[in-house]
Formats: structure tokens, C-alpha cells, sequence
């Protein structure tokens, strides 16, 4: 009989970095109440942008490494998604490589703008690596460059951010 | 991509997590958060299925209008498959339990550009397009 509960990916590594010796992995733990920005505009009218870590990147953008890269690349949401790549140390490429909307969905949020679920896509989507192992260059490095495309995204402002991990 | 959201977030744009690894998005307490049951590797959804792709996404923004509490994580109605054995296999790197490799699933962290393919290093060498990179 399998599990019906979520996987506890947190449990989960912690047995593994025991089983093969290594130091316990510690996570990010944010107790204090999260910030928060009230959502001020119907979803159907908001300008929604895409930032996703699976690692994509388009033909001409040098590649992300996979040593801790707190860098960016900006991807035309108006691309077809077949045309985006993704490179990553820590999940099962293989898939992502075969139908990239499974980490970088813009093929559907622009069928969703076509189909008025949301207003419209912001113009970039924000592509960057999960697995940065420091909390603080996390912080420090990564969300400020995300923060500042965000912030001076070309055309409509963005009033929603949808936040895709792998 | 909690830790990206709080920042966002504070700056003031309101954001939603999408998220396959629940206890970790508990741990990081992001503003607004969407679970999926779904292996790692998978987060918006099985490959070539866009219509369970839509309703996936269809289902994060209707959680995002729904959230009035700070730091609530909205369970999707989405389900990987009737099997669930992967749930037993799964760890965290690439032994998402859909995949198995023994061990540390991680590859080497190799501190060059990784390209899907040769060509494009050969047109990112040459047209130098990368908008931001560090």
C-alpha cells in the first residue's frame, strides 16, 4: 500500500545525508508571518509574470552551471516553450526536456490569457536555478536581480507573480 | 523559491508559490503557497498533457484569489497517477520515484555553463544574447 500523504522531502534527505554520511542538510525556516501585498485586481485583469527555477534558458543565453548560479535569464514570454532549454543538477531533465511547459509553463499561461483565466503575461518571464545551497546568497543575490526584472518589467506593470520550483 | 517570494512579496507585489514538496514550503512560510502531489520534476504538470497542464494552472490562480491568511498552502486537486508507489521511492535530486538512482541522485556540481545542447554554446559564444547573466 503506497503513502497518500505528501512525500516529506525534508525527512526524506535527512535519512538519505545520514545513510551516505553526510552532514544534515539544513533547511530555510522562515517563522515569522510571511510579508504580505494584497491582491488588488481580478486575476482575469492582472498582468501575471512567470518566474521559474528549473534552470531554462533560450538559444544565445549562456547556460546556468550548477555550482550555486544566482543569476538570471530573461525569456520572452511570447516564445514557444519548445524553443526554451533547461539544465539542472537535481531533477530528472529528461522530461522537461521533452515538453519544457512542465517547469516553465509560458504555452499555457498564454493559452490561459487567450482564454481570459488571466489578463496577460508579462513581457519576460524569469528564468533562474533552484539549488542555490545558501540561504543567504538566496537572498542577497538571486531575489534581488528577480526582484529588479520584476520591478522594470518592459510594457504593463506586473501585478501577480506565479512562482514555478522543480 | 519561498525565500524569492517573501521578497517579492515585501517590495510589493503579491505573489503564488507553486510547489511538489510540501514540508519544505511549510518550512520557508511563503505569502501564498499551491501544493501538487506530483513528483519532483513535475511541478506544472505531466509532459505532452495540456489540457491537465491548464487545469493545474487554472487551479494555482484560483487558489491565489482564494488565500486571505498569510503563509496558507491551498491543496490542488491534481493527481500524478491512480499508482502512487512513487511516493515510497521518492527522495529529493533526481530519485524522484519516478526515476531510480541509487545513492546521491545529484549530478556534480560543475561550476561551467550546462547546455542542453553543443550548438547552443557554440550561439551563446557568438551572439552573446544572455540578457542578465552573472
Amino acid at each position: 500500500m503506497s503513502q497518500t500523504n505528501p512525500v516529506d522531502y525534508i525527512q526524506r534527505t535527512k535519512e538519505q545525508y545520514a545513510r551516505l554520511g553526510y552532514d544534515d542538510y539544513r533547511w530555510a525556516e522562515k517563522k515569522e508571518s510571511p510579508p504580505w501585498t494584497p491582491i488588488e485586481k481580478p486575476i482575469s485583469e492582472s498582468n501575471v509574470a512567470l518566474v521559474a527555477s528549473g534552470g531554462a534558458y533560450t538559444e544565445g543565453q549562456i547556460a546556468f552551471h550548477w555550482e550555486d548560479d544566482t543569476g538570471i535569464r530573461l525569456i520572452p514570454s511570447a516564445e514557444p516553450a519548445s524553443d526554451v532549454r533547461v539544465t539542472h543538477f537535481a531533477y530528472d531533465l529528461e522530461p522537461a526536456r521533452e515538453d519544457p511547459n512542465i517547469v516553465f509553463p509560458t504555452d499555457r499561461l498564454n493559452e490561459l490569457v487567450a482564454e481570459k483565466t488571466i489578463g496577460s503575461l508579462a513581457s519576460n518571464a524569469v528564468a533562474c536555478m533552484g539549488g542555490i545551497y545558501s540561504t543567504r546568497r538566496a537572498e542577497e543575490e538571486l531575489a534581488p536581480l528577480i526582484l529588479e526584472s520584476i520591478s522594470n518589467m518592459p510594457g504593463e506593470p506586473v501585478d501577480l507573480v506565479l512562482l514555478v520550483p522543480v | 523559491m519561498g525565500l524569492v517570494a517573501r521578497i517579492l512579496e515585501k517590495a510589493g507585489f503579491p505573489t503564488i508559490c507553486l510547489t511538489a514538496a510540501r514540508s519544505i514550503t511549510e518550512s520557508v512560510n511563503p505569502p501564498r503557497s499551491a501544493f501538487v502531489d506530483m513528483p519532483l520534476g513535475y511541478t506544472a504538470g505531466r509532459p505532452h498533457e495540456p489540457e491537465f497542464q491548464r487545469d493545474l494552472l487554472r487551479q494555482v490562480f484560483k487558489a491565489a484569489e482564494s488565500i486571505d491568511t498569510p503563509g496558507s498552502i491551498v491543496d490542488l486537486d491534481v493527481t500524478w497517477s491512480e499508482d502512487a508507489s512513487w511516493k515510497d521511492k521518492a527522495t529529493s535530486g533526481l530519485n524522484n520515484g519516478v526515476n531510480s538512482v541509487e545513492g546521491d541522485s545529484r549530478q556534480p556540481r560543475i561550476n561551467e555553463p550546462q547546455y542542453q545542447y553543443e550548438e547552443d554554446r557554440v550561439a551563446a559564444e557568438n551572439f552573446g544574447r544572455n540578457d542578465n547573466a552573472t
